[in-house]
Order: C-alpha cells, then sequence, then structure tokens
C-alpha cells in the first residue's frame, strides 16, 4: 500500500478550484476560436470574439472567467493500493474548496438548504464522487459547474422501442428548450444507458472528455458528430442571438442497461467549460 | 456601429432602440438579482420605499465575484433573466426603464414592456472578466447579508451589451434565429 496523506488532496483542490476558474483549457480555447473563424453570421462572430477576448483578459488581469464560479464538482478516482490517512477525505475535500475560493477571490454559491437557502458563505460542500481504479495514485479532477446551463438539463427514462431516434431526438430536444438561456455556445454531456442515477452522472462526467478527443467507439463517435450538426442547424447561435455555432461539441457516454429501459440525460455546460485534473 | 447609451436612462432615449442594435452603457446601473427581487417585491407590498431610485432605473441582474484589494469589482457577468421574471412587471410599473441579463423573458414581462416602454438588454453571458473592465466604481447600497446577491450600485463604462427586446416588444432571441435561418435558405 502506498500512503496518501489527504492534506495533498486539499492542496490539489484548492490549487485546480483557483486555475480552473482562471484559465480555460486550450481545446475549449481552440474550439471557440474555430468556430469564430467559420461563423458567417455577423452577430454570432461578434459575440464569439468578445468571449474569446474574456478569455484572455481572465487569464491576463486574474479576473474569473465568469462570476458563476460554479458549484464544486470534484471527481476523485482512488487506487485501491492507496491508503488514504491523515483524516477524513470528505473534509480534505471541503477544506480545499474553502482555501481555493476564498484565496482566488471566488464567488461563494451553495445553500446549506435547497428551500430555506442562507448560503454557507465558503461553497462549501463540495458535490464528491468517489471511483474505486487499480493502482496507488489518486487523480483529482476539479470541475467547477455553473447553475445557468445546470438548470437546463434534462433527463428522460426511454422505452427501449424509442431507440436511437428517441435519444437523439431528446438530446437535440433538450438543447432546443434551453435555447439563449445556458449561454451557448454550450457543449452537451450526453449519458445513455445504467439506470436513473447513473445516466445523469454519465451525462456530468461527458462534460469531462477533451473536446478534441474522438470517441473510441466509431457508433458513438458518429452519433456525436450527427448530433452536433443537428444542433448547430437549430439556429440559435451565441448567447441565442442566432448563427449556427449554438454548440461546440456534444460528448456521449454509455454504460449497460435494463432488458426493460433506455434511460438518456443530457447535462448541459456553456462555453466556458471548466475542469482540470491533478495526479497524486 | 455601437450606440453610446449614457445616464440618465430615460425611456424617450430607449424608445429609439431596436432589437439587435449593440450598444455602450455609461452611467449608474444597480445589481439585483433572485434574492434581492423577492426582497424588493415584498418592500413594495409592505408600502416601504426601496433601496434605489426606481424610476428610470436600469437594473443589471448580477452577483459578481469578490473584488480583489484595489480593484472595484470581481468578475461580474449577467446571470439568467427568466428567474426574475415573476417580480420584473411590478417594477417596470414603478418606473424602471432597462433590465440587463441574458437569456430569453416571458410574454408576461414583455408585455409590462411595451406597456411601460422598457427595454430589456442582453449581455454576454460568462464573459464576467469582460464586463468587469467595464465597472469603474461599485458600492454596496443594501441587502449587505446576501454576500454576492446584495444590491450594488455600479459606475460603468461602456459596457457592451445588445438589445434583446425593444420597447415595442420586438424579441431577438425570436428574430435572430428566424433571420439567421431564413439567410441560409
Amino acid at each position: 500500500m502506498r500512503k496518501v496523506d489527504v492534506k495533498m488532496i486539499t492542496v490539489a483542490v484548492a490549487s485546480l478550484a483557483r486555475n480552473t476558474n482562471y484559465f480555460l483549457g486550450k481545446d475549449v480555447s481552440d474550439r471557440i476560436s474555430e468556430c469564430r473563424e467559420t461563423e458567417t453570421w455577423d452577430p454570432a462572430a461578434d459575440v464569439l470574439s468578445k468571449i474569446e477576448e474574456n478569455i484572455r483578459i481572465a487569464g491576463e488581469e486574474g479576473i474569473p472567467l465568469c462570476q458563476d464560479t460554479g458549484m464544486a464538482c470534484v471527481f476523485l478516482e482512488i487506487g485501491q493500493e492507496a491508503l488514504l490517512c491523515g483524516g477524513s477525505v470528505d473534509d480534505a475535500v471541503n477544506a480545499g474548496v474553502k482555501i481555493g475560493y476564498k484565496e482566488g477571490y471566488l464567488r461563494k454559491s451553495i445553500v446549506a438548504d435547497p428551500l430555506r437557502r442562507v448560503n454557507t458563505g465558503d461553497n462549501t460542500p463540495a458535490q464528491i464522487t468517489y471511483e474505486i481504479v487499480p493502482g496507488d495514485k489518486v487523480r483529482v479532477t476539479f470541475a467547477p459547474k455553473g447553475f445557468g446551463s445546470e438548470n437546463m438539463g434534462k433527463l428522460k427514462m426511454l422505452a427501449p422501442s424509442q431507440g436511437e431516434k428517441g435519444v437523439k431526438d431528446f438530446v437535440v430536444e433538450a438543447v432546443r428548450e434551453a435555447g439563449g438561456n445556458p449561454c451557448p455556445p454550450v457543449v452537451a454531456g450526453v449519458g445513455i444507458g445504467g439506470n436513473f442515477d447513473k445516466v445523469a452522472l454519465l451525462a456530468k462526467k461527458a462534460l469531462l472528455v477533451p473536446l478534441d478527443e474522438k470517441n473510441p467507439d466509431p457508433y458513438y463517435a458518429e452519433m456525436e458528430d450527427e448530433l452536433l450538426e443537428r444542433i448547430n442547424g437549430l439556429g440559435i447561435g451565441p448567447q441565442g442571438f442566432g448563427g449556427r455555432t449554438t454548440a461546440l461539441a456534444v460528448k456521449i457516454l454509455t454504460a449497460p442497461t435494463h432488458i426493460a429501459g433506455l434511460p438518456v440525460a443530457v447535462n448541459i455546460n456553456c462555453h466556458v467549460s471548466r475542469h482540470a485534473s491533478i495526479v497524486i | 456601429m455601437d450606440i453610446k447609451l449614457e445616464a440618465p436612462f430615460t425611456k424617450k432615449k430607449l424608445k429609439t432602440l431596436r432589437a439587435g442594435d449593440r450598444v455602450l452603457i455609461s452611467g449608474d446601473i444597480y445589481t439585483a438579482r433572485d434574492a434581492a427581487h423577492r426582497r424588493m417585491t415584498e418592500m413594495i407590498g409592505r408600502g416601504e420605499e426601496l433601496p434605489f431610485p426606481i424610476d428610470e432605473a436600469i437594473i443589471y441582474y448580477a452577483g459578481p465575484s469578490p473584488a480583489r484589494p484595489g480593484r472595484p469589482i470581481g468578475s461580474a457577468g449577467p446571470t439568467t433573466s427568466y428567474r426574475m421574471d415573476p417580480y420584473a412587471p411590478l417594477l417596470l410599473e414603478k418606473g424602471q426603464s432597462g433590465m440587463i441579463g441574458k437569456g430569453p423573458r416571458s410574454d408576461e414581462v414583455i408585455t409590462a414592456m411595451k406597456k411601460t416602454g422598457s427595454v430589456y438588454f442582453a449581455a454576454i453571458g460568462g464573459a464576467g472578466a469582460l464586463m468587469a473592465k467595464c465597472v469603474r466604481k461599485a458600492e454596496l447600497i443594501a441587502f449587505e447579508d446576501l454576500g454576492t446577491e446584495a444590491v450594488r450600485k455600479l459606475t460603468v463604462e461602456n459596457m457592451p451589451v445588445t438589445v434583446a427586446v425593444d420597447s415595442c416588444g420586438n424579441d431577438l432571441y425570436r428574430t435572430g434565429t428566424q433571420r439567421y435561418l431564413e439567410e441560409q435558405k
């Protein structure tokens, strides 16, 4: 067993909270630039160039890319040969969120109770997803998620007879209904299969896939391309002012499911598609 | 060519704007989002005075991130406007002349806008750093306990927005997509 002090997790989370909110992944910023170059509709190209300027200002001047610095979504892939010591892992993650959001001048957007709505003041607790994997390393992924886009997510338990067409129509309809609300151009994370809770997690995790990475399954790679084409034919455009660039990418993750079911979920991210990882 | 719009934001000035116009706003505007709207609505219900003069005011739907030392504000982009739809018509009736946010509005809000001659501007969602650069001064004026949701008076200079719904009710969220799709035929 390899001993890993949970303090290392605190340090990683704090550092990722700051970095993800100031610097966008190159895969995302490159895709935005490509879309701006090929966008023929003037209002759309204008919005995309202002989004590029925003990315530049954020990095150069230390201003968060978006004021909604998100709910702290933390994914921990823990090697089964790693022994986590020095305290509670949950506490270590939350300590990292607290430090990162304070020292990074990030917005605290979490209320302690969904109906009584009093702000916790430090952006905790984080949404933590644990996964046990082979090896002795711990991979910490941090994905701050804004709720303008999160509110536009959708989940449906389709019947198997609805098949591929049912899934595709559901995804396109979810993006159409979201319209200008989730700050398009969006990234659509799609989960297909599993069960009610698993499919939502798949959709969320699909947002962590690099935009320039092709789906290893040619069947789903083709479906991603087709869905992107259909979504970009809706005409919603950047910010919903009209144009081609409604989505930057569609990413699909799947899981085995039950003979009676076909769960599908769409988790929408805005163009500020933030995530990064550190391996301990 | 961008249109320059400077305070005071009279309805007479706003009347000339059309959906799709790009506008640079300069002057004092007020931030308020979900919780502040709820409180202001309750205050009106109790017959109390609002924390700022609502007549010809522009309200910016925004909850900025904390300012670094020496800076007026942190990241300061717009939040999604539909959540303010239940509260907006009452404030428009009380004299508010403009709203800045992002995303489509309800039919009820657009009807109230036509009736009162007010305008809805869209700022670029997710461009909080760009918007922050236009803020010269920020002053907390009410509901401090709400943190980021408190009401702040912002003095802005050349803040880039687009007229999303004009005082005649023309809605860019409908016409923009239609015009683009027609052009593609």
